[in-house]
């Protein structure tokens, strides 16, 4: 009976929610702030990634929770490393129902091309909900077991060692300049739309390494295809505790990447607050909390100005690091 | 044996009366969606996914809720072809090959061979796929790993090639067409360098890309439109639709007559399927261009060939089927729909990868199972509408083609809430109006639309893989082959032509 009466609730509640959306004519109350019309829910990066995945479980936890007085609607804007959704954001014709899903080209993008106009300290801080962790993999046939040997086959091939990755001078892009320069490798790296992509092709044997998030690799990992050798993490994660960080093995450089909600420029202070409620909301969730520990995810939930003074230290670092690489001048 | 067994149950399962009820109103959903220019199936499962909670919460079990979206995917496939035929308008993008034959079939007054046709087709590609989805999944697999970069490229370019190698259409105009579509098709951001490229005037909008529905809904539904209008001045404009129980069973059993459009879609589609990154859209175009290539009069495709409606329809079904099958067993959707599903999948608490298979088989066999139940019902409830849907045809053009012209309009806002794409759907519905004056084929360009954003990628990686040697489209195993046959396709015409020349001038001497 009573799932059948939050059935009813709850399928009515859909309904009036598809009629309001479509009306448009609701007013926001007089106090703080409620969502008109569909909130569009942008996703820098394609689908089937760890951001994508991500994203479409927030929108979920969120739907499911009924944390929202209207829908969240997925959006992927994955080209240009994020350029395309940068720019959809700033240009937003009503920022008050634009968030965004970002993650590390969201420093490294405007960066790289300040010919888009992007400042991305103009971007609202909703909140940061993990920040993702790297492991560099590889495929079992490779017979390799440890970073050490992978060093060295890798020294061997030379440019004929294949990494791939999201995105140009990307997190992985970064990660990839750093194993070259630190170790005196000359992997090539070859840029793809998605982390999803990645995992495919690593699995296929069509490249021969890859600094997949967890959640990218999890299936083939599990699946015994590929194997994690380093994380790029300070201490080691959970899920994987005989792999060693980079760190122990000598070098000196860790990487994260954030999981964050942002609201497009100009968003008003009242819906900021709103959406900061929202994702305090879905990060404090089950669902969410049991992804963050299924995944290897790291980070605690930070908003506001905590938020974006962690986007000016990010920022800055990438800056020297992208400087460094010569990918910025 | 063991397959057969679990199916069985599967089957079984899937007969359950919830799971029953669900796969109905996903089918009736997905059947109204597809139908609807604009919308398509992404829309339908994307609108509908938090529903699946509740459902969820009711049955207590991820198969519920999943048969629900999978029935509004296959659905969407049937319905889509509807509005191809009876308006013109492709009900969603994978439809768009429908229109190409089964409009012209509906002026000359027999929508009702053409829905018949469409919906046996895809009844039929359907359950080819769900054979192959049943027996081979997991090998099937590790096929699509087989397909890196460069694999991927060779098949498009073996796309390509169908359409330029077609006996027919003139070969410099459908060179020119693909180059059209080509050049739309890499307006927006590159995606290696992350530079904008083509965002004429400095319009945000541009730097979107121009999106492939818009261009179908302009050209076949504003530009049809424009067309009908034009060539049915002074006429009697109405289109002769009398439907009886006979012309239907008759239709029913012409059927076989498209026999080998069937098949190649229901194959073609499949495997394009399978293959993350392609998906139903391509799936479908590829099928017709090979069957307009393989048929005995190719000249008669876009005036009206069963043939032409068949390939497209059985394919769409097929490569939603196949679409699966990489969403399932590597945990990567191969099309915007199976990404939706995926995201549900991992809500429900399910990880879709190498293992699903033998870890949740009480997940994954009632699903297959539904599969077919889902594809049976889809079938019938299509053709107990067609009477409908041809009560639309008896319309008169002079009504018919306001209400065209509404729906173009309302259908690409609908799609991305965004009045320049509405302004850039007529203006290409103009355009490609005044190429069809010139005799340009329009078909290719929508083809390159659709292929263009695989291609340009899969070109430059493999380039960046090989340090710029061409060969690496030759030299590797299952590349090799499909790169061969694509240029030898390419070649064709111009075999032909010094061929012609030849008998020619013997006849010349003689």
């Amino acid at each position: 009976m009573t799932k059948f009466t939050s059935f009813v609730a709850k399928t009515a509640g859909i309904a009036a929610l598809a009629v309001g959306a479509f009306s448009g004519a609701a007013m926001a109350d007089g106090h703080g702030f409620k969502p008109i019309k569909p909130i569009e829910f942008v996703i820098m990066a394609g689908k089937g990634g760890g951001a994508d995945k991500m994203a479409r479980l927030m929108q979920s936890i969120v739907e499911k929770e009924g944390l929202s007085a209207r829908p969240l609607v997925p959006n992927n804007k994955p080209g240009g490393s994020g350029a395309e959704a940068l720019v959809a954001m700033k240009s937003a014709s009503d920022p008050d129902h634009t968030i965004m899903v970002t993650l590390n080209s969201f420093f490294t993008t405007p960066l790289r091309q300040p010919g888009l106009g992007v400042d991305i300290m103009t971007f609202a801080p909703v909140g940061r909900m993990a920040e993702d962790t790297f492991l560099l993999w590889v495929h079992k046939n490779e017979g390799i077991n440890s970073f050490e040997e992978f060093v060295a086959e890798a020294k061997k091939r030379g440019s004929g060692w294949v990494m791939g990755g999201t995105g140009k001078a990307s997190e992985d892009n970064i990660i990839t300049d750093y194993l070259n320069d630190s170790y005196g490798l000359e992997i090539k790296y070859i840029p793809y739309k998605g982390g999803g992509a990645v995992a495919k092709d690593l699995a296929g044997e069509q490249i021969d390494s890859s600094v997949n998030n967890p959640s990218e690799a999890l299936g083939f990992y599990e699946s015994g295809d590929v194997i994690p050798l380093v994380a790029f993490t300070d201490e080691r994660l959970p899920m994987f505790p005989d792999v060693p960080t980079l760190k122990e093995l000598g070098g000196d450089f860790s990487y994260f990447m954030q999981r964050s909600v942002v609201g497009a420029p100009g968003m008003s202070d009242a819906a900021l607050a709103y959406y900061t409620d929202m994702f305090t909301k879905v990060y404090n969730s089950a669902d969410w909390q049991k992804y963050k520990s299924d995944k290897s995810l790291m980070g605690d939930f930070m908003a506001g100005g905590d938020l974006t003074s962690y986007w000016q230290t990010q920022r800055d670092r990438h800056e020297t690091i992208l400087r460094a690489s010569g990918a910025i001048k | 044996m063991e397959i057969i067994a679990a199916l069985m149950d599967g089957v079984w399962q899937a007969l359950q009366p919830t799971n029953l009820l669900l796969a109905f109103i996903g089918v009736v959903v997905g059947l109204f969606v597809g139908a609807m220019p604009g919308l398509g199936s992404v829309n339908g499962v994307a609108i509908l996914l938090p529903f699946t909670f509740v459902i969820q919460e009711m049955t207590g079990s991820a198969t519920s809720p999943m048969i629900f979206l999978a029935a509004i995917y296959y659905g969407a496939m049937y319905g889509g072809a509807i509005s191809s035929i009876t308006l013109g308008i492709p009900g969603a993008s994978p439809a768009v090959a429908t229109t190409f034959d089964g409009r012209p079939l509906a002026l000359k007054g027999q929508a009702d061979k053409a829905l018949v046709t469409a919906a046996l087709a895809s009844f039929a590609g359907a359950t080819v796929a769900n054979v192959f989805f049943t027996a081979f999944a997991p090998p099937l697999a590790s096929v699509a790993l087989k397909f890196g970069n460069p694999e991927i490229f060779a098949l498009m370019l073996m796309a390509f090639a169908t359409f330029v190698g077609l006996g027919g259409d003139d070969i410099p105009k459908t060179i020119f067409s693909i180059c059209f579509g080509l050049v739309l098709a890499a307006v927006g951001f590159d995606e290696i360098t992350g530079a904008p490229r083509l965002a004429f005037f400095d319009i945000v909008e541009f730097q979107h890309g121009i999106r492939f529905l818009v261009l179908a809904i302009g050209v076949y539904g504003i530009g049809e439109m424009i067309w009908t209008i034009n060539s049915s001045r002074y006429k009697q404009t109405h289109t002769e639709a009398n439907i009886t129980f006979a012309t239907v069973t008759a239709a029913i059993r012409e059927f076989p007559k498209a026999w080998k459009g069937t098949s190649i879609g229901s194959g073609l589609g499949f495997f394009v399927g399978i293959l993350p990154a392609a998906g139903a859209t391509p799936g479908s175009l590829m099928a017709y261009g090979v069957t307009k290539m393989v048929s005995k009069n190719p000249e008669k495709f876009g005036q009206g060939d069963v043939d032409g409606v068949a390939a497209p329809e059985a394919a769409n079904n097929s490569a939603s089927t196949g679409a699966m099958l990489p969403m399932m067993t590597l945990g990567i959707p191969g099309s915007p729909t199976t990404a939706v599903l995926l995201a549900g999948m991992v809500i429900w608490g399910l990880q879709p990868g190498p293992l699903l298979f033998s870890n949740q088989p009480d997940f994954v066999w009632p699903l297959i199972g539904s599969f077919y139940v889902s594809n049976f019902i889809a079938v019938i409830v299509n053709l107990a509408f067609i009477p409908i849907f041809l009560w639309m045809l008896r319309m008169p053009f002079t009504i018919l083609a306001p209400l065209i012209f509404v729906l173009s309009v309302v259908g690409t806002y609908a799609a991305y809430q965004n009045m320049f794409d509405v302004w850039l759907m007529l203006l290409f519905g103009f355009g490609f109006y005044f190429l069809r004056i010139l005799d340009y084929p329009v078909a290719p360009a929508v083809l390159a639309i659709v292929l263009g954003p695989i291609a340009e990628p899969t070109l430059r990686q493999s380039l960046l893989l090989s340090d710029g040697d061409w060969s690496i489209f030759f030299t590797r195993p299952i590349a090799g082959p499909i790169t061969v046959v694509a240029i030898i396709l390419i070649l064709l015409p111009v075999f032909k032509l010094i061929r012609d020349r030849l008998r020619s001038r013997s006849k010349e001497a003689t």
